[in-house]
């Protein structure tokens, strides 16, 4: 009895098997992680997929714990993170794809040069209300904050040690190219937007100015060596070495193949 | 019939969507919490939902009599060539894309308000475009009301020796009723459920405006803004957001229909 049983299930189990095969001939890789790296491993993806028809890249986001989690228990063959390995994380090797900067960013024509780290907190947090109280006109100033859920918002909060319900904001804004409109149109605005983004902006003429932070300039150069203090590295990490399937498409993501997606996505590639 | 049965399938996706966090949290949770921070549990719809009622009822103060009065113009004042002109205009404004009129108000009319009463993005800029946005459903409706008032009617009017004031007053008007609110009501159906406009213009800061300057954010922006980057709780509860929406805008083509029925058997 027993062993038919065992027969039953090993038949079914080679069943199983076949039909997996037949179903898909394709090797198939899973990321899964961080929301801000999805959008841009999905672009990588369906590129890397016309180049090579017999794999499917599946891209599922939820944040960079999940992805730290996923790509521990081999949920994941690669996970997204969006920021420095952990010590506690040293089972997982991080390969970096490109860096992540933000840039407070006020109107043209505003006189102050820049801001120091108490005053950035101390106008998010509506305790200083007048620009003249950082050496500006005697003017309000606008705060501009991203929506909730946004990448960009994580890390200018987590730089800063905010919470979200600690800002006193008068303009909510979704994406980057919002919150420079809004800067560009408002002479006493302030917000912080992607700093591949800006500076593209900003370059054609858009009435705007990137401030330097903590004495360091916000360029894509200073971000992309890490020296810029409100930037991040976005990583794609892997149990150990990464090895056959996926550790094609993490050499095909570092590559110049995909250069522009990286700069679609307002985020700097790793070389210059 | 198709498109009944897509309405009801998206609302009852809307809906299975939305009911498991409303089951758990219970639907007063969404009136009461403290606050909108719906990463950290706290999911207070109603600033969002005052934000929407002021807007659109804004919009609705200054298009319904603006609208009424252009096509009352149009069709007992202004020489026939000029009606045309001015019928086609209309038209033109009512096929222009919401995500242009939000540009021109943040572009333009932002600017302007910051100068004025800042910071600027504001409930104002947002009554101002959403008016400008139903102003041509206000004025096509109530327009082809006017034009259905029976000439007989109008004729009896004149050969009473009523003047044109007269005629519109106490007759075009009270004939086109029924037609000029359910014109108004679609359009505020309009104003409640635009979204890329007033997410430019609005400010979008989760708060009950005390003032026309204060920014405000109504449902249909939120669900837009956060909806991308939205994951479980969160995800829901902008789901919520949505049912709530579509709610509010079945009742007023309800309201439209209804009025609509009433008086034309009345």
């Amino acid at each position: 009895m027993r062993w038919r049983a065992a027969l039953a299930l090993a038949v079914l189990a080679g069943l199983g098997a076949q039909a997996g095969c037949s179903r898909s001939e394709k090797t198939r890789i899973v990321l899964t992680g961080s929301s801000t790296i999805a959008p841009l491993m999905t672009e990588i993806g369906r590129r890397y997929e016309a180049k090579h028809p017999d794999v499917r890249v599946d891209v599922q986001s939820g944040g960079s714990s999940r992805g730290v989690a996923d790509a521990r228990q081999g949920q994941a063959d690669v996970g997204m993170v969006s920021r420095a390995l952990k010590p506690d994380e040293a089972d997982l090797t991080g390969t970096p794809i490109a860096r992540d900067g933000i840039a407070l960013i006020v109107h043209r024509d505003n006189p102050v040069q820049a801001l120091s780290r108490a005053q950035v907190v101390g106008i998010y947090t509506g305790q200083i209300k007048r620009w003249s109280a950082v050496g500006g006109a005697d003017r309000d100033i606008v705060v501009v904050n991203k929506a909730e859920g946004r990448s960009t918002l994580e890390l200018f909060l987590s730089h800063f040690q905010l919470k979200n319900e600690q800002i006193a904001a008068q303009v909510v804004i979704g994406d980057n190219e919002q919150g420079i409109k809004t800067v560009a149109g408002n002479p006493d605005a302030v917000g912080y937007v992607s700093i591949g983004t800006a500076e593209y902006d900003a370059g054609r003429g858009v009435p705007i100015r990137l401030l330097p932070l903590e004495g360091v300039e916000a360029t894509h150069a200073n971000v992309q060596a890490g020296r810029f203090p409100l930037s991040r590295v976005l990583l794609l990490v892997t149990k150990g070495e990464p090895s056959g399937p996926a550790r094609q498409l993490i050499e095909f993501a570092r590559s110049a193949e995909v250069r522009d997606l990286v700069e679609q996505q307002s985020f700097v590639p790793l070389a210059p | 019939m198709l498109s009944a049965v897509i309405v009801l399938a998206i609302f009852g996706l809307v809906l299975a969507e939305a009911a498991p966090l409303i089951a758990r949290v219970g639907p007063a949770a969404f009136f009461t919490d403290a606050g909108w921070q719906p990463t950290s549990g706290r999911f207070n719809l109603s600033p969002m939902l005052w934000g929407t009622l002021l807007t659109a009822a804004g919009a609705l103060l200054l298009a319904g009599p603006v609208g009424v009065l252009t096509a009352v113009h149009g069709r007992f004042y202004a020489p026939p060539a000029w009606a045309r002109v001015q019928r086609r205009v209309v038209e033109l404004l009512a096929g222009i894309p919401s995500v242009v009129y939000g540009f021109w108000g943040l572009t333009v009319l932002v600017p302007l308000i910051a100068r004025l009463a800042p910071p600027g993005p504001s409930l104002l800029a947002g009554i101002l475009v959403l008016a400008l946005m139903i102003l041509p459903t206000v004025t096509l409706l109530a327009d082809a009301a006017l034009a259905a008032v029976p000439a007989e009617q109008l004729q009896g009017a004149a050969a009473l020796g009523l003047g044109r004031w007269a005629t519109v007053r106490g007759v075009a008007l009270p004939a086109a009723r029924a037609g000029i609110g359910t014109g108004v009501l679609l359009a505020l159906g309009r104003a409640v459920g635009e979204t890329m406009a007033v997410l430019m213009v609005c400010g979008n800061v989760v708060q009950v405006p005390e003032s026309l300057a204060d920014p405000v954010r109504t449902l249909a922006a939120n669900v837009a803004l956060e909806m991308a980057y939205a994951m479980g709780d969160h995800r829901a509860a902008l789901f919520v957001a949505g049912a709530l929406l579509t709610a509010l805008a079945a009742l007023l083509v309800a309201l439209a229909a209804v009025v609509g029925r009433r008086h034309a058997h009345g």
